[in-house]
């Protein structure tokens, strides 16, 4: 055997232990065995290297090659990305339908871009000016709605010598750099960026803006805002992915990039069928056009699921730096927690909790501490939201990756199983879920939406909390046992329930309410609930009869109503309340 | 090919064997141990060190021999020879017949490691497959090419149900060949015998492939049971175009297997001292379900658990119902009331329901229907848990005929009995009539048009 060559000398599933490694860094990628599988560098003991193969490795044996391609696990960045479906390490899943048919063939190569596909190019800065580290040179039309800056790579800059506009593809140079030492650097459209560094910028601000997603109690009662880290725990069943897909649909991010990790590959269709078909409501393209998928499914080798969390924020990560803003799903991260509890097995790693690695709750900090609103190189504030998923054995939130996901993340929709037995969806559980983005975004819902927004949405939360309580009386003692103005708040909580948090996914119109419509429902359940108990002080009215008003049964349409009509609906259906109740408080009959 | 036969086997340990001196021996292959009387038990390769391979026996490790016997290295991962006569037959865990007939010819062999489907390929399941039961149809629609396990509990009778859902399962207005897959996994002859002569009176053992591990063959041999199954079923499916109905029972046993080899590697276990990989493990199966563009077979997979304790939360059924596109659970407290098929509809779901339902599928009015009898029976279990600790004149009039509603609902609605076929239209005017018990004001979650037409 040739001595400076690197061979295999042991295999165990995902994990391939090399020798004549001394040569290589930790986290440099390697083409493992004759059939040239994917693999990474996570642990080196003297000559010999410990690699995670990103594909089966069944059929691979000692002595068979290593080879080292010196650079550690990267992603192409550039054009092409947008509209596309990419495998955890980056490949272009509909290339590789094209190369080896429905199943996924091993040791296939395919370049994340397209090199052949030629994009317009405009630049927007001139020859002989000096350019900092990512600064932006020009432009090309990635898809219709999403115009693509290109930028020099974050650890380039220089002078720049020359810059043409025209057609390119990702591999032709579009402009020359002279760099301090006086060499000179190709521009391309396409830079490479590993995906476990985090791209540089200039400045983290703190969230201040609410990222709108079109879901009542998400904007209302738990706001995320606009660079912040949500987590969505919910046990099988409770609508974690509906949750996903609905803000990958209607939040008002510039760019979605949805990674579906560990999860069923029928729902990745799913997203890839729909997706193309739905638009956009701010810019009216398709949702396609704005949207970047990244699908690593269940049945897909474990460890590329590892990798395809880093995948996904990368890519995130670059687009943000053009000035857009993006937020990110991650679902599930429970199963990449579980993919590194694999390999820490593998490894015969000391496990911590459960199993899990040690180190889990320190690399999910990391992952999410990725998010943010910030200055970029190019001095323009955007943001970086990160949602997401975690599956909870049985539900139960006190299992290790849960716990490690709630010392982080600072919005906390908890999905609860009880609802969504009722089909009360989403099943978000007002009780237990929190945001503590509230106080950052208050000041914007009251300028932007109405000035009574807070004190709105507080009223809101309170009669939920009364409900709870009097729902406890009302198991020990009957509901007889309450007067008029508690049978009545538990009406209204009821009321809140079904027609404001309660919004159905599937229904046309009600799939994506706007803030205005929001704003509108709670208002006039408010309005009513004051109403009522205005009749009931003045005039003993009972709650009964009140609730027997026509005008109920219009709040309970109102969700329904298209967005053009809903300020009139709301007037008229205000302006039924008053009469209808004046009627009963003369002691006329509806 | 000529394969060397290696005689150092250094140990031999419950599922778990070492051979020492191995040459071009790859992970994953295949073997063949040669005992000293001839007869031969596989093996697979779990972990290979230089020289030296660790094997996971797929059969019972009785009268290996650490002097005399032999192993021999096939240089392929574990296959099943399929053609088109496995219809009809029946094979043991393993997949070697064992129905008396001859061995037969294969047309070719298969992996039986599925490689995964890239998700760009898959087909979206849609379409409506009608079981005939009200349970499933109306309310957590089966559609083709999905994954819906049946969540049971020891003592519950998910055998009849899974058989009646093999026996009453068509998908309207198509004609394709249809055949069944039917793996057993470490259930008792009994229950394995009550499926076959089921299949026998209705005549869909003609079009059946069979798999059986019995309770009393080696557990290790489960392991690869649905494997053998799914692969059976992917080649009818996929190379013929059928479409294959797939019944594993029990995954709970085979769960246990893992663990068993699990324990005997000695991995660092998950919770219930099942391995960490269950997961991964359990997804291999599982989405092995499904449609393909351009094939016009499919999977439809219906696997069998038993909840230990009749716990959901238990790491078998909890790991299942994240990986399959929702469950049928049964409930011991319907069963009890003698009302069969026991479904509780409630904690039972389908994932894919929402686009196999509707005008041009069942009826338009299906999903409102649907979701209004959700809501009406929780509704009226809720009101009947008060009306037990208040008693009937302290609740409200609506609140009692919600009660009113929630019995009969059980009763007409769910206890069919497990040998009625009811249509879809049939299944909706049921809900209908049950719905016309309730004020048309509470019908909330139902478009009004529906509310004209149907409820008079």
């Amino acid at each position: 055997m040739n001595s400076d060559k690197a061979y295999i000398i042991k295999v165990s599933g995902p994990l391939v232990v090399a020798k004549n490694m001394r040569n290589n860094s930790l986290y440099d990628i390697v083409k493992v065995g004759n059939l040239g599988l994917i693999g990474e560098i996570i642990e080196m003991h003297g000559d010999e290297a410990s690699i995670q193969v990103y594909e089966n490795t069944n059929g691979v044996g000692p002595y068979e090659e290593v080879i080292s391609l010196k650079h550690p696990l990267s992603i192409e960045l550039g054009p092409g990305l947008i509209g596309n479906i990419f495998d955890g390490i980056g490949r272009p899943l509909l290339k590789l339908k094209e190369h080896s048919g429905s199943r996924l063939k091993r040791g296939v190569n395919l370049s994340t871009l397209d090199y052949n596909k030629k994009y317009k190019f405009y630049p927007t800065v001139k020859a002989n000016s000096n350019l900092k580290c990512g600064a932006i040179v020009g432009y090309v039309n990635e898809t219709k709605a999403i115009c693509h800056k290109i930028m020099l790579p974050p650890n380039i800059s220089g002078e720049l010598i020359e810059i043409n506009e025209g057609e390119f593809n990702v591999l032709e140079p579009i402009g020359k750099l002279k760099l301090k030492d006086s060499s000179i650097y190709n521009i391309l459209l396409m830079q490479k960026f590993p995906i476990r560094k985090q791209r540089p910028i200039l400045k983290k601000l703190a969230p201040c803006t609410p990222l709108i997603t079109g879901q009542r109690i998400i904007d209302t009662l738990f706001p995320i805002a606009k660079g912040g880290v949500a987590a969505v725990p919910g046990p099988f069943g409770s609508g974690k992915t509906i949750v996903q897909h609905q803000i990958a649909k209607w939040a008002d991010a510039d760019v979605v990039v949805y990674i579906g990790c560990g999860e069923r590959g029928n729902e990745m269709t799913d997203v890839l069928n729909e997706f193309p078909q739905i638009e956009d409501p701010k810019t009216k393209k398709t949702l396609m056009e704005k949207t970047v998928l990244i699908a690593n499914t269940s049945d897909m080798p474990v460890a590329a699921r590892e990798a395809s969390i880093y995948t996904g924020i990368t890519i995130a990560e670059y687009y943000r730096d053009m000035g857009l803003n993006v937020a990110i799903m991650a679902d599930s991260t429970s199963r990449w927690a579980e993919a590194l509890r694999e390999m820490s097995g593998r490894l015969q790693e000391m496990p911590g909790e459960e199993g899990y690695p040690a180190y889990l709750a320190s690399r999910l900090a990391e992952f999410y501490e990725r998010a943010g609103r910030v200055i970029t190189l190019n001095n323009e504030e955007t943001s970086l939201t990160i949602i997401g998923a975690v599956s909870p054995p049985g539900g139960d939130i006190s299992e290790p990756v849960c716990q490690a996901t709630l010392r982080i993340v600072k919005v906390f929709w908890g999905l609860d199983s009880n609802l969504a037995y009722k089909r009360h969806f989403p099943a978000i559980n007002w009780l237990n879920s929190y945001s503590l983005y509230w106080d950052n975004v208050k000041e914007w819902f009251e300028k932007n939406i109405d000035e009574n927004w807070g004190v709105l949405r507080q009223q809101v939360m309170d009669i939920l909390q009364q409900e709870a309580k009097l729902e406890e009386i009302v198991k020990l003692v009957g509901i007889s046992a309450l007067n008029e103005k508690d049978k009545l708040k538990l009406e209204i909580a009821k009321c809140i329930r079904e027609d404001f948090l309660h919004q159905n996914a599937f229904n046309e119109i009600d799939t994506f309410s706007s803030l205005k419509k929001q704003f509108y429902i709670m208002d006039i359940i408010l309005k009513y609930f004051s109403r009522c108990e205005q009749a009931i002080s003045n005039f003993n009215l009972n709650t009964k009869d009140l609730l027997n008003v026509k005008a109920r049964e219009e709040i309970g349409r109102f969700k329904y109503v298209e967005n053009i009509n809903i300020k009139n609906v709301y007037e008229k259906t205000l302006k039924n309340i008053n009469t209808e109740i004046l009627c009963l408080e003369k002691g006329g009959q509806l | 090919m000529n394969f060397k036969e290696y005689k150092t086997i250094k140990e031999v340990a419950g599922p778990l064997m070492l051979v020492e001196n191995v040459k071009n021996v790859c992970y994953d292959e295949i073997g063949q141990i040669i005992l000293q009387n001839g007869e031969t038990r596989l093996c697979k390769v779990l972990e290979i060190d230089s020289n030296s391979a660790l094997v996971q026996l797929f059969e019972a490790g009785y009268g290996i021999n650490l002097k005399n016997s032999r192993v021999k290295f096939l240089g392929h991962s574990m296959q099943l020879g399929v053609s088109r006569n496995i219809v009809g037959r029946t094979f043991s865990g393993i997949g070697r017949p064992i129905d008396g007939i001859p061995e037969l010819l294969p047309e070719k062999y298969m992996d039986i490691d599925a490689i995964a489907i890239n998700p760009t390929a898959r087909e979206y399941p849609e379409e409506f497959i009608q079981t005939g039961i009200s349970a499933i149809d109306g309310l957590n629609t089966l559609v083709r090419g999905q994954k819906l396990p049946i969540f049971s509990a020891s003592g519950l009778p998910h055998a009849k149900l899974g058989a009646q859902i093999a026996r009453q399962a068509c998908v309207l207005n198509k004609s394709q060949e249809f055949a069944i897959v039917f793996a057993a996994i470490g259930i008792t002859f009994e229950e394995a015998n009550f499926f076959i002569e089921d299949f026998k009176k209705t005549g869909a053992i003609e079009h059946s492939v069979i798999f059986i591990n019995l309770a009393n063959d080696p557990a290790i041999e489960r392991i690869a049971t649905p494997k053998m199954a799914l692969t059976a079923a992917e080649y009818l499916a996929f190379d013929l175009d059928m479409n294959v109905l797939v019944i594993l029972t029990d995954i709970t046993n085979y769960a246990d297997a893992l663990r068993e080899v699990s324990a005997a590697k000695r991995e660092i276990p998950s919770r219930r001292g099942y391995p960490g990989y269950m997961y991964t493990d359990f997804a291999s199966i599982y989405e092995r379900a499904g449609r393909i563009k351009n094939k016009k077979g499919s999977i439809t997979m219906i696997p069998i658990l038993t909840m230990p304790e009749d716990d959901k939360t238990h790491p078998i059924p909890d790991l299942t119902g994240y990986i399959t596109e929702g469950q049928i659970i049964l409930n011991r407290q319907l069963y009890n009331k003698n009302i069969n098929p026991p479904i509780d509809v409630l904690s039972s779901l389908s994932r894919l329901k929402d686009k196999g339902i509707g005008a041009g599928k069942t009826r338009a009015d299906h999903a409102d229907v649907m979701n209004q009898l959700f809501s009406c029976y929780a509704t009226g279990k809720k009101a009947k848990e008060l009306m037990i600790i208040l008693g009937e004149e302290s609740i409200s009039d609506v609140d009692l005929k919600y009660v009113r509603f929630c019995d009969a609902f059980e009763e007409r609605y769910i206890n069919q009995g497990f040998n009625v076929k009811r249509s879809i239209e049939d299944t909706l005017n049921i809900g209908w009539e049950l719905l016309k018990m309730l004020p048309k004001s509470e019908l909330k979650r139902i478009n009004y048009k529906f509310i004209e037409k149907y409820y008079k």
